[in-house]
């Protein structure tokens, strides 16, 4: 076990060092700068201000320098927000995507594995076939769409909860579902299936035989392993709330991470926008990684070495 | 299966074989669900294709005297305008024409890198294989949006770089399917009898490897198209996909939110329109899915 963390941690590291080549090269190569405005600067000016943030320097020069800062944890100044470094706009940022990206994987998994148990429990009757209906439809509209309906019907018609952001706990109820309910759906059904199979299996049969109630072999025997695939989902789940909350902190104005990168890729603030893929290219790869080791807990039948 | 295509020929009495294609399509007959999908799918083509032919208004005409005005038979607005008197029928068809042409367009971009690359990996296996999988499992953690995004707003919103961008980065499980359906498929027992019986590496490949091949990329192309769409629609609300007055069904359902108080038509038709095509698709690969993995065959 502590050899196979040790190995898949090595693995993370070419990972991370392509994500953070492929960012900055492409950056670089892209026509436009981060000093373009509508009035073009003085050629001594824009000199001097590439002299100061060191891009008159070689490429690669450029790229060791970022990188040795990366591994301190600074990912230099910001070219947009000037009095800002991207580690300081991350850190204030990051508080409140996760604050809205946990809650929506949180209440995805327990709204999405109750769903799906029940309607394995159920199979083939009109429950599983309800439930079944709303989480394809849940997969199949998108979340910005979903967002600007929840806003019309619960903000604007309804008027029950605000559509903006205050940081309150009412301004997260809309956000949050909006971000959750593609989650809930997918991982409705991939419940729906493990434990349908699970259920299936001897050792169930066994646990029936002996007379136990269904809440106890639901509870006590299948959940486990029919948790398998929703654990290993997590990983792209977690990917896909985090870029899910681009636009849903753009709809609901959240000061999150997802918005300094809309705006940071508009500005061409090149520092910000590469700080923002690497952090959160760190974050899904450190993700991914703990998601194998749970799973490993998980299944006795895995066995890393 | 094919491995019914080395026993027949040792019957006396010629037995009809049943292609992967008829049993599938026997299995997906009986799924109503998916077929009423595909219906539906080949209707919405049909309708965004002809549509725009039969209405008088252009997509980028704009009726100065009827802005933002609801649904109405009378005026000839079917879907209602938008806030430029544009005619949301046209536009909301014409918005489907793009979503579905990059749809498709980007999938067969995807599927051509990833059948070539999965079908290398898994023909030759060993050390080749090995460097292979390798960097599609680096590639595989990268954060992929963001990379489109950055592509979108560095190299400018152009249509041709939407399909390639968007078909570049969902090739990754094509490969992985396909190398892992080619590695298995080489040590079948039906492929080493038709080795044994002499059939020629190209006869094996065409008759046994590709036919096999083909159902788990059918499979993956219907359900890659709706993921593409959602990509396209996803940029395109950012306000990185196509350009004005061109239009695709994510830019429609940004321009209707921004609306939706004074307009909620300029949000729900494009949004209906944009998760019905969504939802029928997912329908049809999950039947296809079920009608032609050959693990669930009765």
């Amino acid at each position: 076990m502590l050899r196979y963390s040790l190995r898949r941690l090595l693995a993370a590291i070419p990972t991370l060092l392509v994500l953070i080549a492929l960012a900055f090269f492409m950056m670089r190569l892209a026509p436009g700068g981060p000093f373009d405005q509508e009035r073009s600067l003085p050629v001594e000016v824009e000199a001097n201000l590439r002299a100061a943030y060191r891009l008159d320097e070689p490429l690669y020069l450029q790229f060791a320098r970022y990188l040795g800062g990366v591994l301190r944890g600074d990912f230099g100044p910001s070219f947009h927000y000037r009095d800002f470094t991207v580690t300081e706009l991350i850190a204030t940022g990051f508080p409140v995507s996760f604050k809205l990206g946990a809650t929506a994987i949180l209440l995805a998994l327990v709204v999405g594995v109750t769903a799906g148990s029940i309607a394995a429990l159920r199979q083939n009757r009109v429950t599983d076939h309800a439930v079944m209906t709303v989480s394809m439809t849940g997969i199949s509209i998108p979340n910005f769409v979903m967002a600007p309906i929840l806003i019309l019907v619960f903000a604007i018609y309804l008027r029950w909860l605000p559509a903006g952001w205050g940081g309150s706990l009412r301004n997260m109820v809309l956000p949050v579902i909006a971000l959750a309910l593609p989650q809930i759906a997918y991982i409705s059904r991939l419940t729906r299936g493990s434990m349908i199979e699970v259920l299936r299996s001897n050792f169930i049969r066994t646990a029936k035989a002996q007379g136990l109630s269904t809440r106890t072999i639901v509870l006590k025997h299948a959940l486990k392993p029919a948790l398998l695939p929703v654990v290993s989902y997590l990983g792209p789940a977690t990917a896909a709330v985090i870029t899910g909350s681009v636009v849903i902190e753009q709809i609901f104005g959240v000061p999150g991470i997802g918005r300094f990168f809309v705006q940071g890729a508009l500005n061409r603030d090149y520092t910000l926008v590469m700080g923002v893929v690497v952090f959160y290219g760190a974050l899904i790869i450190a993700f991914n990684f703990l998601v194998d080791l749970a799973y490993a807990w998980l299944d006795p039948k895995v066995k890393y070495s | 299966m094919n491995a019914n295509v080395a026993a027949t020929a040792a019957v006396p009495e010629q037995v009809e074989g049943r292609s992967l294609w008829v049993d599938a399509w026997r299995t997906l007959r009986k799924n109503r669900a998916a077929i009423v999908a595909a219906a539906i799918i080949v209707a919405m083509t049909v309708l965004v294709i002809v549509g725009p032919w039969l209405s008088p208004y252009s997509y980028a005409f704009t009726d100065w005297g009827n802005a933002s005005i609801g649904p109405s038979l009378s005026t000839g607005h079917l879907f209602g305008t938008d806030t430029l008197g544009r005619d949301l029928f046209v536009r909301t068809l014409y918005g489907g024409r793009i979503s579905l042409l990059v749809g498709l367009v980007a999938t067969v971009v995807s599927l051509l890198i990833g059948v070539a690359y999965g079908a290398t990996a898994g023909y030759f296996g060993g050390r080749i294989d090995n460097v292979m999988m390798r960097i599609v499992d680096i590639l595989y953690a990268m954060p992929f949006m963001f990379f489109v995004i950055l592509l979108m707003v560095f190299f400018g919103r152009n249509i041709l770089l939407i399909f390639v961008a968007i078909g570049a980065i969902n090739w990754l499980d094509m490969a992985r399917i396909v190398r892992g359906q080619t590695l298995s498929l080489k040590h079948k027992e039906f492929v080493e009898a038709a080795e044994a019986l002499g059939v020629s590496t190209f006869a094996l490949i065409r008759r046994h490897i590709v036919p096999n091949l083909l159902g788990v990329v059918a499979v993956y192309v219907t359900l890659t198209i709706p993921q593409v769409i959602l990509v396209e629609s996803f940029l395109s609300f950012l306000g990185l996909g196509v350009q004005e007055p061109m239009t695709s069904w994510g830019a429609l359902v940004k321009e209707g939110a921004e609306e939706m108080e004074s307009a909620p038509w300029m949000l729900l038709f494009p949004a209906v329109f944009l998760a019905t095509t969504l939802f029928c698709f997912n329908f049809l690969g999950d039947g296809l899915r079920d009608a032609l993995d050959p693990k669930d065959r009765g």
